[in-house]
């Protein structure tokens, strides 16, 4: 079955079960922590920026839920850290998407885009650009 | 042939009026209705959902747009006499199923049973409900109830109670007492639980309702499909149900109001259709159900209806109870022979056609997405009972149900479907 099933590949299963960079961060420059109400899945991303205030240095979350949210957390903590805030903020579901490497039923978009929600929401408020205490997805489910 | 003979109801002629059941899946679903790409055999084990529609209902609704269809009480031409009296039977037709001795004027066809919950949270909450009044619900109601009395309560000032649910999914029966007192106005309770399964005791919270002067409401969403109901037996006020659960078209649904009640009520929704004069400074409205039916309604659909109705009736009531208490201890039995999975609510010889559950090792939304990659169709999230979601300590499940179609041969492809999740996760 493992082999057969196309969303949940070795590479998503693998993040899964040994996700990268889990934990928190010892002194992150900003914290954000968000959830899918309809699905349970939290994740909470710690970004430590460079000094020069706009490259990500470090990135670690914490959080559980289903697998496709903690294997995107897990991957994205690996694909940050040398970009800049902008870059992460112009990040769509497409470059998530590709990151992920699989075809993503539409109902599950919502799971895989959680953790670059987040951490596209702590930027957000760590520029002052808005102001919310947690992110929380469209609850699409009835 | 003893297959066939094992069930109450003989499946291989039922499946044979669902073409949809003979259609594989997999393939693209950016294409709706192009399957040359698919691959995999369906399981449809979400009736809970939605259930399927036989080919007689679809044929009673292609003679309706081939043969008559026009719009209803307008024309003094045939076609528009022909669809109006189709309608109307159609409501006569509807609250025969569910017997409701007063015919046409007791059932008021809606878009569903959410719009039938909020038609009597708007027409009769709004004035009857105010401070010092209560609305008594359960902890396993569905948002459309809950969230409905829930936001009217906030309109009026009423306060909302809801009757605890046990560790096997049952309603507290001496809490019912406690809560259901002199200020309550309303207890809106659900039939058959779309999460739990459970059955609950309508008519005794019927009862106990009217000793404190009090309506009921009966969700029967899950009941009306799946079992006989007599909204007189139960002695419900109200009683709301949807087609689409029960081989009907999507777009219709009914409320059921005790005559007497309906006429004190104002309408809830203005227009064309339910007015009987009109001037430039006041209305008054048509008889019943019509001045809750404002705007061109749901013809086809009511139609469709109807015929739904029947093509229940042809097999019988009791049979697709006994079929569904089957499916569904059944399943519950097999689900039961792993220690990793926690089904939710009473035991398996004792609850409606569908089984609520959680496998420990996989999220619901894992689960059912490799489920649907071997075609079988379940539902996974909150079913709309979040607040009891909360309760059960779980986000999410995963709820499999059962129609008059279904066979102990799609729950053991359930079950070996939900194998591989576990080996995959392993």
């Amino acid at each position: 079955m493992g082999i057969g099933s196309d969303m949940y590949r070795q590479q998503i299963m693998d993040h899964y079960k040994n996700p990268r960079n889990h934990g928190r961060l010892e002194s992150p420059t900003f914290t954000h922590t968000g959830e899918n109400p309809s699905c349970g899945d939290t994740i909470t991303m710690d970004v430590q920026l460079a000094d020069d205030g706009e490259t990500i240095e470090r990135v670690a979350f914490s959080g559980d839920g289903c697998a496709i949210s903690q294997a995107s957390a897990s991957m994205l903590t690996q694909r940050l850290p040398g970009t800049t805030l902008s870059e992460l903020e112009a990040m769509d579901t497409d470059d998530i998407t590709e990151m992920l490497g699989v075809d993503i039923s539409p109902m599950r978009i919502k799971c895989a885009v959680l953790a670059r929600q987040v951490a596209q929401d702590g930027a957000k408020i760590h520029d002052g650009e808005i102001e919310i205490e947690q992110t929380k997805t469209e609850d699409g489910d009835d | 042939m003893r297959v066939q003979e094992s069930y109450p109801v003989d499946v291989d002629a039922i499946r044979a009026d669902f073409p949809i059941l003979q259609r594989k899946v997999g393939g693209d679903i950016s294409t709706p209705g192009e399957h040359d790409d698919d691959d995999t055999p369906l399981v449809y084990l979400d009736n809970a959902a939605t259930s399927h529609t036989p080919e007689q209902v679809v044929d009673a609704i292609i003679d309706y747009y081939h043969g008559y269809n026009s719009n209803v009480h307008r024309g003094i031409h045939h076609l528009s006499q022909e669809a109006s009296v189709a309608y109307e039977n159609a409501h006569d037709r509807v609250a025969e199923f569910i017997g409701a001795s007063g015919g046409r004027e007791e059932v008021v066809f809606t878009k569903n049973t959410t719009e039938s919950m909020n038609l009597v949270a708007y027409a009769w909450g709004l004035d009857e409900l105010g401070p010092g009044d209560s609305v008594v619900m359960t902890e396993m109601e569905h948002h459309a109830s809950l969230v409905t009395w829930q936001q009217i309560a906030k309109k009026t000032g009423a306060e909302v109670r809801y009757i605890r649910v046990d560790d096997d999914g049952r309603l507290d029966m001496e809490h019912a007492k406690e809560l259901i007192d002199d200020s309550t106005k309303m207890v809106s309770v659900v039939h058959v639980s779309n999460t739990l399964g459970t059955v609950n005791p309508v008519s005794e919270l019927a009862d106990m309702a009217h000793e404190v002067g009090a309506y009921a409401f009966v969700d029967g969403a899950q009941s009306v499909p799946t079992r006989p109901v007599d909204v007189e037996d139960i002695d419900a006020d109200f009683f709301a149900f949807s087609g689409h659960k029960m081989c009907g078209p999507t777009g219709i649904g009914a409320l059921y109001g005790k005559r007497d009640i309906l006429e004190e009520m104002q309408p809830y929704l203005y227009g064309g259709e339910m007015i009987r004069s009109v001037t430039y400074e006041d209305s008054t409205w048509e008889d019943l159900p019509w001045k809750f039916e404002a705007g061109t309604p749901p013809i086809a659909q009511g139609v469709g209806f109807a015929a739904a109705v029947d093509y229940l009736d042809d097999i019988g009531m009791e049979n697709v109870q006994a079929h569904e208490e089957l499916l569904a201890e059944y399943a519950y039995d097999r689900l039961g022979e792993f220690d990793d999975i926690e089904i939710y609510g009473p035991p398996g010889d004792d609850r409606g056609g569908l089984v609520a559950f959680n496998l420990d090792s996989v999220h619901a939304h894992d689960l059912s997405s490799i489920l649907n990659e071997q075609g079988v169709a379940i539902r996974a999230g909150d079913h709309c009972t979040q607040p009891l979601h909360d309760k059960l300590g779980a986000a999410a499940s995963t709820r499999a149900s059962f129609y008059i179609y279904n066979t102990r041969e799609e729950v053991d492809a359930l079950i070996d479907a939900i194998d591989a999740a576990r080996e995959l996760f392993a």
